[in-house]
């Protein structure tokens, strides 16, 4: 479904040319793809780089066989593509109901909106008619975003780092929603994350550190790996 | 003459038929219709062009509808409307302006509208300002608002002008007794050479009055805004005034808000804003299928909704 080869992402800092993505080769065909690695490894300029918001320095993307490489943003979520920002987007004005409306691409209606909300865990009364502004928490914002995507319900759908800021009462239920969104949409679901709890329901697991991937399998042979390696990330300092 | 009059009476007051209640609609400077009710009274001013809209105490759930159009070319006019709403009384009054102007020499409406709302009285008024036609000549709005609110009573203001006005200088200037409260929420884009200003006074000289001010803009093209908002704060009061505006393409914007306290305890907050659109609003709005072009128009709609 989706394949990247040979990507390159640089981005110039001061003087220098910094590289954030090394020659990136990878093949999703699989359900559920958890990608996770350290901050700063890469991760979310690679979700950018799939939905068409940076275009990579070098290489190529393809899309159920079709080159994307220059696609837009725009021609990327037509073709099917979705991507849940990892912080979410306010707009004074636009309400909850517009929204997810626009998400959808068509005329909803109020019951619509309701199953796609409380999906996420909120109640439709409380929110269709708030505006996604400032006066939304955080955790609510994330909610609403990937109620966004689930009114889309399109093939390919990248989440970075959905389950931050919502709370662990939901968490089963976010859990259940990206499993239902995939029976639905019978196509790949992407979700950047660090939670051992959506590591676990992974088909497959790529690590992405340092702009490379370190490792890329079946989460049954990555998963142990990783929860082995949690340690001290450098030598501890000392006086002397 | 009647498919323009019913076509401007739709943009400005949503009437598509002859509207329910007290109005008076006027057209090129003279009475096209009015009919009065019961509890409201319009009569025509003797000393000069306008009318008097008298309502009267504990009228409950009426509204008056006043729409003003012009379509001929060149025609300037100077209105002088009173409300005088009694005490206890819980209205809507619906004004507007709206100038199909296809000739080449400018229309202009001016007008004054003065509130006197009684003790205890609440009233919503909604104005709205929109100008068309294809000619060179220009359409001129100057709407001067007076308000005066007595003990505790409370009106609401939603002024409007989204389109096809090329010059409009808007004064509203207010006083609130005891306990009054006053909303004004404005509403503006300007486009094209456009010019607008906004220019708020409101003297809270009662104890317990209150006022919130909110104006939301939208300056595109090389049109040009300026939005002064002045709260006095003369007793134990709370006031504040909110200016949001969306700048694109080379367009102008002034935001002046100013906030006077008189008093030990008058509470005042002023917010002021000028930016363009977010580039991450567009980005998810274009990850959602929309193209650049129908983001930005989503996001002015929903920002002036």
């Amino acid at each position: 479904m989706l394949k990247l080869e040979n990507v390159s992402f640089e981005v110039q800092v001061d003087d220098s040319r910094k590289e954030i993505l090394k020659n990136i080769n990878v093949e999703i065909d699989d359900g559920f793809v958890a990608i996770t690695g350290p901050n700063g490894g890469g991760k979310s300029t690679l979700a950018k780089i799939i939905a068409g918001i940076y275009t990579p320095t070098s290489g190529k993307i393809y899309f159920d066989g079709v080159d994307i490489t220059d696609k837009t943003i725009t021609e990327r979520a037509n073709m099917g593509i979705s991507f849940a920002f990892q912080q979410p987007v306010r707009f004074k004005g636009l309400t909850v109901k517009d929204i997810i409306t626009l998400a959808a691409g068509r005329k909803i209606t109020v019951g619509d909106a309701c199953k796609y909300l409380s999906e996420v865990g909120l109640c439709a009364r409380d929110y269709i008619d708030r505006e996604v502004n400032a006066s939304l928490s955080g955790g609510e914002l994330k909610r609403i975003e990937i109620a966004m995507i689930n009114a889309r319900g399109t093939k390919l759908s990248v989440f970075d780092e959905p389950e931050a800021g919502i709370d662990l009462w939901s968490f089963n239920n976010l859990i259940q929603v990206f499993e239902k969104m995939h029976e639905r949409t019978n196509g790949s679901i992407i979700i950047i994350s660090h939670q051992e709890r959506i590591l676990n329901i992974a088909d497959k697991i790529i690590v992405v550190a340092n702009g490379e991937i370190t490792q890329y399998g079946n989460k049954e042979d990555i998963l142990p790996d990783l929860l082995g390696k949690a340690s001290a990330p450098c030598k501890v300092l000392t006086d002397n | 003459m009647d498919t323009i009059r019913n076509e401007l009476l739709a943009k400005i007051a949503d009437l598509h038929k002859t509207p329910e209640g007290a109005y008076n609609i006027r057209a090129n400077g003279a009475l096209d219709s009015r009919s009065s009710t019961a509890n409201i009274e319009i009569v025509s001013k003797t000393d000069k062009d306008g009318i008097d809209i008298i309502i009267k105490p504990n009228t409950k759930n009426e509204s008056v509808h006043i729409p003003v159009i012009i379509s001929e070319s060149g025609l300037t006019e100077m209105v002088y409307n009173d409300f005088y709403i009694g005490e206890g009384a819980d209205v809507v009054i619906v004004a507007g302006c709206g100038i199909h102007n296809c000739g080449d020499q400018s229309s202009e409406h001016d007008g004054i509208h003065t509130f006197h709302v009684g003790k205890g009285a609440r009233v919503r008024y909604v104005e709205r300002h929109y100008g068309d036609g294809d000619g060179n000549g220009e359409n001129i709005m100057n709407p001067t608002t007076v308000i005066e609110i007595d003990e505790d009573g409370y009106m609401e203001m939603e002024t409007t002008q989204i389109k096809g006005v090329d010059s409009t200088n808007r004064i509203t200037t207010a006083t609130l007794g005891k306990g009054a409260k006053l909303v004004i929420k404005e509403k503006l884009m300007t486009h094209g050479k456009q010019f607008a200003q906004t220019d708020f006074t409101i003297n809270l000289d009662g104890e317990g009055s209150g006022a919130n001010i909110v104006s939301r803009s939208v300056a595109k093209d090389t049109s040009r805004q300026v939005f002064k908002s002045n709260i006095n704060g003369n007793n134990k009061c709370s006031g504040h005034t909110e200016c949001d505006a969306i700048i694109m393409d080379e367009a102008t914007v002034v935001a002046i808000p100013e906030i006077t306290a008189n008093h030990i305890d008058a509470e005042l907050i002023h917010e002021a804003a000028i930016g363009k659109i977010a580039g991450e609003q567009i980005i998810k709005l274009m990850t959602l299928g929309l193209t650049e072009q129908e983001a930005e128009e989503q996001i002015v709609n929903g920002f002036l909704k």
